[in-house]
C-alpha cells in the first residue's frame, strides 16, 4: 500500500524480494547499494545472523527524483528465505506494493523454488492481497553458474503469470537493475490505476 | 486500508504536525515521530535532524510488527506499547487506531509516565485526524497520481 503525501509531495512504495534461502536477494539489495549515488540512497540495514544469514530482513531505501512534481522513494526489503521463518515473511509482507521474485537458476533448487513462490502466493492472500495481480517480475538468478536449467524451463515452471522476466548474477550485477527498474515500472502502473 | 493507497493531504498533515508538536512539548521528549505500519515516516517533531529518520521508521515498524507476532503466539491480539530503555536516551513506541506508530524518544528531563500519560491523549487527536482522513479519501480523488503517463514513468530512469 503506497503512502502518497500531497503535502511533502511524495510518493513511499515497498518492494520486496522474495525467493528461496541463498538465491541472492540481499546480494541484490547489496549491488543496488553499492553503485546507487549515495545522493539517491539511504543506509542499508541488514537483520542477519552471525552466517550472515537474512534473519528478518534487509532495508533499503532509494529516491529516484520527481515525478509529476513528486519526489518518488522506494523501500526496498528481503525476506529470510530458509523455510522456517514463515512469520517474519509474512510480517515483511504487509503492505507491499510489489515483489521481485528471485528465483536460485541451479537445478538441485528448482523444488526449493517452486515451494517458495507457492508459499508467497500464500503468504500474500493471507495479507489480503490478490496474488494474480499484484505487481511481480520474476528474475532467474546465478545464471553464471554450470547446472542450471534453460529459461524456458524456470518460465514453465514458475512465471505462470507471465510476468516481466531478467536472467541475472547478482554478484556482478548482471540483471539487477533491469529488475528494478521493471517491478518499479508497474508499480507505478498500478499506482496510476488506483491500486488494487 | 487493507488495500489501494494511503493517501495524505496537506491539512491533515499539519494537524498531525500540530499534535506531535503539542507532544513535543507536554512530554518533555527530545524528538517525535509518526509513522505508517509499512515503515513509511508521516511527520516528526523536535531534533530530527540527529536521526536517520527512514531507518528508524523502517525499523520502528519492524519491531512493532514483530512484537505483534509475538502477541498472536501467546493469544494476544497486539502489544500496544513497547519501551526500550537506553542508558541515555529511551524509546516510547505506541500503536495508534491499529494503523499508525507513535514513536518517543527522550532522555531524562522527562519520564516514561509522563510520556506515557501525553502519548495516550495525543493517540485520541491523531485517531481524529484519521477519520477525517478516511472521510476525505471517500469524499474526492485527487488527479495528479492518475495522470501519470509513460513517459512520466520513463523520465525516472535517465
Amino acid at each position: 500500500m503506497s503512502f502518497i503525501n500531497y503535502s511533502l509531495r511524495e510518493i513511499n512504495c515497498k518492494i520486496v524480494y522474495y525467493g528461496p534461502g541463498l538465491c541472492g536477494k540481499t546480494t541484490n539489495l547489496q549491488y543496488i547499494y553499492r553503485r546507487m549515488n549515495p545522493d539517491s540512497r539511504g543506509k542499508m540495514i541488514s537483520l542477519a545472523t552471525e552466517s550472515e544469514r537474512t534473519l528478518f530482513f534487509d532495508f533499503l531505501p532509494l529516491s529516484l527524483g520527481e515525478i509529476r512534481g513528486f519526489k518518488t522513494r522506494f523501500h526496498l526489503y528481503t525476506v529470510p528465505g530458509q523455510v522456517f521463518y514463515d512469520a517474519s515473511r509474512r510480517l515483511i509482507l504487509r503492505g507491499v506494493d510489489g515483489v521481485v521474485f528471485s528465483a536460485d537458476s541451479q537445478l538441485t533448487r528448482m523444488d526449493a523454488n517452486v515451494e517458495s513462490l507457492e508459499n508467497l502466493q500464500g503468504n500474500l492472500r493471507e495479507q489480503g492481497y490478490d496474488g494474480d495481480r499484484i505487481p511481480l517480475v520474476m528474475q532467474y538468478n546465478k545464471r553464471d553458474l554450470s547446472q542450471v536449467a534453460s529459461v524456458s524451463q524456470l518460465h514453465a515452471l514458475l512465471n505462470y503469470r507471465n510476468v516481466p522476466e531478467f536472467e541475472a548474477v547478482a554478484t556482478t550485477g548482471v540483471g539487477v537493475f533491469e529488475t528494478l527498474k521493471a517491478i518499479i515500472k508497474l508499480i507505478l502502473i498500478d499506482l496510476k490505476k488506483g491500486g488494487r | 486500508m487493507a488495500q489501494g493507497h494511503f493517501i495524505l493531504r496537506e491539512k491533515e498533515f499539519l494537524d498531525f504536525q500540530a499534535v506531535l508538536k503539542k507532544l513535543l512539548a507536554n512530554s518533555f521528549a527530545k524528538v517525535v515521530f509518526l509513522i505508517d505500519k509499512n515503515g513509511s515516516l508521516i511527520a516528526s517533531s523536535g531534533e530530527t535532524e540527529n536521526f536517520d529518520t527512514t531507518s528508524l521508521a523502517s525499523l520502528a515498524a519492524g519491531n512493532i510488527a514483530a512484537t505483534g507476532g509475538l502477541a498472536s503466539l501467546i493469544g494476544e491480539k497486539e502489544f500496544s506499547i513497547l519501551f526500550h530503555e537506553g542508558e541515555r536516551d529511551n524509546m516510547h513506541i505506541s500503536v495508534v487506531a491499529n494503523r499508525l506508530i507513535l514513536v518517543v524518544i527522550f532522555d531524562r528531563r522527562s519520564s516514561v509516565g509522563l510520556v506515557r500519560l501525553r502519548t495516550r491523549r495525543a493517540s485520541v487527536d491523531l485517531e481524529r485526524i484519521l477519520r477525517d482522513i478516511d472521510a476525505g479519501a471517500a469524499k474526492e480523488e485527487e488527479g495528479d497520481i492518475e495522470e501519470l503517463t509513460e513517459a512520466d514513468i520513463e523520465s525516472l530512469f535517465k
